[in-house]
């Protein structure tokens, strides 16, 4: 048995899985018109690959990875390409970005597909398919996989743990495709060449446990073990779930492998193997629906789906008055629904007044110490809230407001309903809009110094070159005065003698 | 809810102060029934001083009137007043003593949450120091007779010497530092009426209620273990290792505990989160600090019981103590090493 660590804090809010998890997942039709953003994980941007007018084949590269973080984009079925232009994102900021329109034409024709043996492979070649596959962190962080699989390891972590409430597309995965995640989790183990694989599964998901099991015997893995963790959010946090089985604690700004440590989602897993050995890139997702529906459950759904679509296979009950994109704890409203699906979309939330009340007026902080408490960072909300409300973005920092990782743990037990999260990230955009600010002034103040220095420089350069010009020319005209001397006796001597100087 | 996240536990700021409230109730039942109903007069008008007083600076601060009114907070206030200001004190000391700890030590600091003093103690401190006879009349165990009582909270009819005795700490106090009586601690338990078994007729199952409803609060995890054990623990030891060194001179351990506030002080008013340290450590150190100056000022000082004192100057360190006592925030512990 492994021994378990656990972690501080967490809470334990109602699970609400049931709702979601008890049928299979179900297939999204084909729909008309998908809208596939250029901009699909955190890091790195695309070279726009198609033209408007242009046609695409399903899993086509449409733009390919600019940079050592990019990730490339495929058109999730085929059709033409029928505009590129800005539209709005699902994400918290609701940013435009380029997104190609595509019109699907029904026949979803592949391209052409070369499997790949990722053992007998060159490990360049596996990452560079991963990458080109546009695999990304499908936990909702979006990553890009490639730059995690860039490092040697100990122990490899696959999260099955998906601590959030509500949400159930990594339990219908693992219960139904155990073998292909098992399947990734070997590629990229033989990657990072990692000696011990732990899948960690939150102890409320039994039935996926079981299944990662069957499919670890069936497929001879010693060197993988399931472990099922206690339930208690966030134990799917990815430092959280190390910690919990491993006892590593990585510090802010430190990433895995500092530490011997790597860990990818399962759904991340399952993508790998299908973009290896299938050669299917990351064309598509499972969605869970979940909250107010007629009908919840999982569904596996194109990139670039409109969310309508899907709402729609869900049937939202009549009083749904908004739709969260991700859990209840971490997940943002969409501000509209006809945005397309992403690889960041695992779950529409579909929200009702009486599933989830509006919250009760909020109180001054009583210094209760349940933040604390609760915190799985150890932080101290109450003082960073305090100091985030008064703008003393100093004190923030000094009281570690960037290893938040922002669970919402806090907000959650705070009897003064304080929404403490929004307050820190309101400190960490501010404390980055400052630093690019001055960042961006300090560009311009060396940029300024760095003209003065070049006038400067190119002053004393033309004055030195003036200078060597006055003497060359005193001393060329001392010479031509000499040499005239000389050419004049020597035109005396030989008529027709030549300048040599 | 527009942001994350979008669902609550079934908490409130009123909810944490009503356990409270409700915590304190079997150490009034213990009053009543030693001391006579008397208590519940006072927490009556305390009650109601405070919630009059809160919803007039609510007002004049153009705060919700009815959301923090019912809020409970002011309700707790009150209650300790009453509960550390003697049952028999006239009724305008009660109200003076809230309005102090509303008025001016709550709201004129910011109300809710902004207070760096404890309330109940500010307004205790205020009244021993400005009528210090009043503040030291307690009413005789199981003489529980209501109407003399009644009548020296409300006439000015004060004639109290049927009903009044010296409360342990007092007596004890007085008996010791009088040379004539060249009393000592064994002699005054020994023979002394006002001296029950642990600490004193009567008191001591009140000390005991309070200990049940603390140990409740701590079930209901509304206050942590570190404040009344670092209380109770530093009070002891200090108390054991004079009585050890001197037997004549310092009373030991279950004394100390029991008489007084120090129950009430462990569990209910040094666990106050808004006036007191918020870090498990920092909490430890107000505690034991409190209960070291409620040692020195029972045993030297020129009042009976120094908790009042103890827990506002402590109030004082607040600030300094947590920002010392920062815990080490995850990935940045030792074990990261590992
Ligand atoms: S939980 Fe809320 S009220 Fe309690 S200390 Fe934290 S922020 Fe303050
Ligand atoms: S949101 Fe940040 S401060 Fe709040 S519990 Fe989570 S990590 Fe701690």
């Amino acid at each position: 048995m492994l021994e378990l660590f656990g972690f501080p804090g967490g809470i334990k809010p109602d699970s609400h899985k049931e709702e979601s998890a008890g049928t299979p997942i179900r297939q999204a039709p084909l729909p008309p018109l998908l809208v596939v953003p250029f901009r699909q994980s955190a890091t790195g941007g695309v070279d726009i690959r198609v033209k408007a007018g242009e046609r695409v084949l399903k899993g086509q590269c449409i733009g390919s990875a600019e940079g050592p973080f990019g990730t490339c984009v495929h058109a999730p079925t085929s059709g033409t390409v029928i505009a590129i232009e800005a539209r709005t994102l699902p994400h918290p900021s609701a940013l435009a970005a380029p997104c190609a329109i595509i019109e699907a034409d029904g026949a979803d024709a592949w391209r052409e597909r070369v499997p790949l043996d990722a053992y007998s492979a060159d490990p360049e070649t596996v990452r560079s398919r991963i990458r080109e596959a546009g695999i990304v962190g499908l936990g909702g962080a979006v990553f890009p996989s490639h730059v995690k699989m860039n490092a040697r390891i100990d122990t490899l972590v696959i999260n099955g743990a998906e601590c959030e409430p509500w949400i159930t597309c990594d339990d219908r995965l693992m219960r139904e495709r155990a073998p292909m995640i098992v399947a990734g989790a070997a590629i990229i183990r033989h990657l990072m060449g990692a000696k011990r694989v732990l899948f960690g599964i939150e102890d409320n998901k039994p039935d996926a446990a079981a299944a990662m099991r069957t499919a670890l015997q069936t497929a001879g893995h010693p060197e993988m073990q399931v472990v099922t963790v206690p339930t208690r959010y966030p134990a799917g946090g990815e430092k959280q779930l190390i910690h919990v089985l491993t006892g590593i604690e990585i510090p802010y700004g430190k990433l895995g492998p500092d530490f011997g440590v790597q860990c990818f989602n399962v759904g991340t897993a399952h993508a790998v193997a299908r973009a290896v050995l299938h050669d299917e890139p990351l064309i598509s997702r499972i969605v869970t629906l979940a909250g107010n529906y007629a009908w919840p459950g999982n569904v596996e759904t194109l990139i670039g789906t409109p969310i309508d679509a899907l709402l729609a296979l869900g049937e939202p009950k009549p009083d749904t008055d908004r739709i969260v994109m991700g859990g209840p704890m971490m997940g943002f409203v969409l501000p509209d629904t006809s945005l397309p699906v992403v690889k960041a979309t695992n779950c529409l939330l579909a929200m009702s007044p009486t599933l989830f009340p509006p919250p009760p007026p909020e109180m001054p902080c009583i210094r209760c110490g349940a933040c604390t408490r609760a915190c799985p960072m150890l932080l101290q909300p109450h003082e960073l809230y305090w100091y985030a409300r008064s703008k003393n973005f100093g004190k923030t920092q000094e009281y570690h407001l960037f290893d938040c990782i922002e669970c919402g743990c806090c907000a959650y037990v705070c009897p003064a309903h304080i929404p403490l999260v929004d307050y820190y990230r309101f400190a960490k955009s501010e404390i980055r809009a400052r630093e690019r600010e001055k960042a961006a002034a300090d560009r311009a103040r060396e940029r300024y110094e760095f003209r003065k220095y070049r006038e400067e420089r190119e002053k004393a350069e033309k004055a030195a070159r003036l200078a060597a010009k006055a003497a060359e020319t005193k001393a060329k005209l001392a010479q031509e005065g000499a040499a005239a001397v000389i050419a004049a006796a020597q035109s005396r001597a030989h008529p027709e003698g030549k300048d040599e100087a | 809810m527009a942001y994350a996240p979008h669902i609550a536990q079934p908490v409130s700021v009123r909810i944490v102060m009503l356990k409270v409230l409700a915590a304190l109730i079997p150490g009034i039942v213990a009053y009543v029934w030693f001391f006579g109903p008397a208590i519940l007069v006072q927490i009556l008008l305390a009650s109601l001083t405070a919630l009059t007083a809160e919803a007039l600076m609510l007002k004049l601060r153009g705060k919700p009137v009815l959301l923090f009114v019912t809020d409970g907070s002011a309700l707790v206030t009150a209650w300790l007043v009453a509960l550390t200001f003697p049952p028999i004190v006239p009724w305008w000391l009660t109200v003076t003593g809230v309005l102090i700890a509303i008025v001016v030590t709550k709201h004129l600091y910011g109300g809710l949450g902004q207070n760096p003093f404890n309330p109940a103690m500010v307004a205790f401190c205020a009244m021993i120091v400005a009528y210090p006879q009043l503040m030291s009349q307690w009413p005789r165990a199981e003489m529980n007779t209501f109407e003399p009582m009644l009548r020296a909270i409300f006439a000015s009819d004060r004639q109290l010497d049927a009903i009044v005795m010296a409360t342990p700490l007092d007596a004890l106090r007085t008996i010791l530092r009088d040379p004539e009586q060249r009393a000592t601690i064994a002699g005054i338990l020994g023979s002394h009426a006002t001296f029950g078994n642990i600490g004193g007729r009567g008191w001591e199952w009140v000390a005991a209620g309070y200990l049940i409803g603390g140990l409740w609060l701590l079930q209901q995890r509304i206050i942590t273990w570190h404040v009344p054990v670092a209380f109770a623990v530093t009070l002891a030891l200090v108390a054991t290792a004079f009585n050890i060194a001197n037997p004549d001179r310092f009373v030991g351990a279950n004394f100390h505990l029991f008489t007084g506030g120090a129950m009430l002080g462990a569990f209910f008013i040094a666990t106050d989160p808004v006036s007191g340290s918020t870090t498990p450590l920092g909490k430890i150190i107000f505690a034991a600090g409190a209960a070291l100056l409620t040692w020195i000022i029972r045993s030297f000082g020129a009042y009976p019981d120094g908790m009042a004192f103890a827990i506002v100057l402590m109030n004082l360190f607040v600030p300094l103590i947590d920002m010392l006592t920062q815990p080490k925030v995850f990935g940045h512990r030792r074990k990261s090493d590992r």
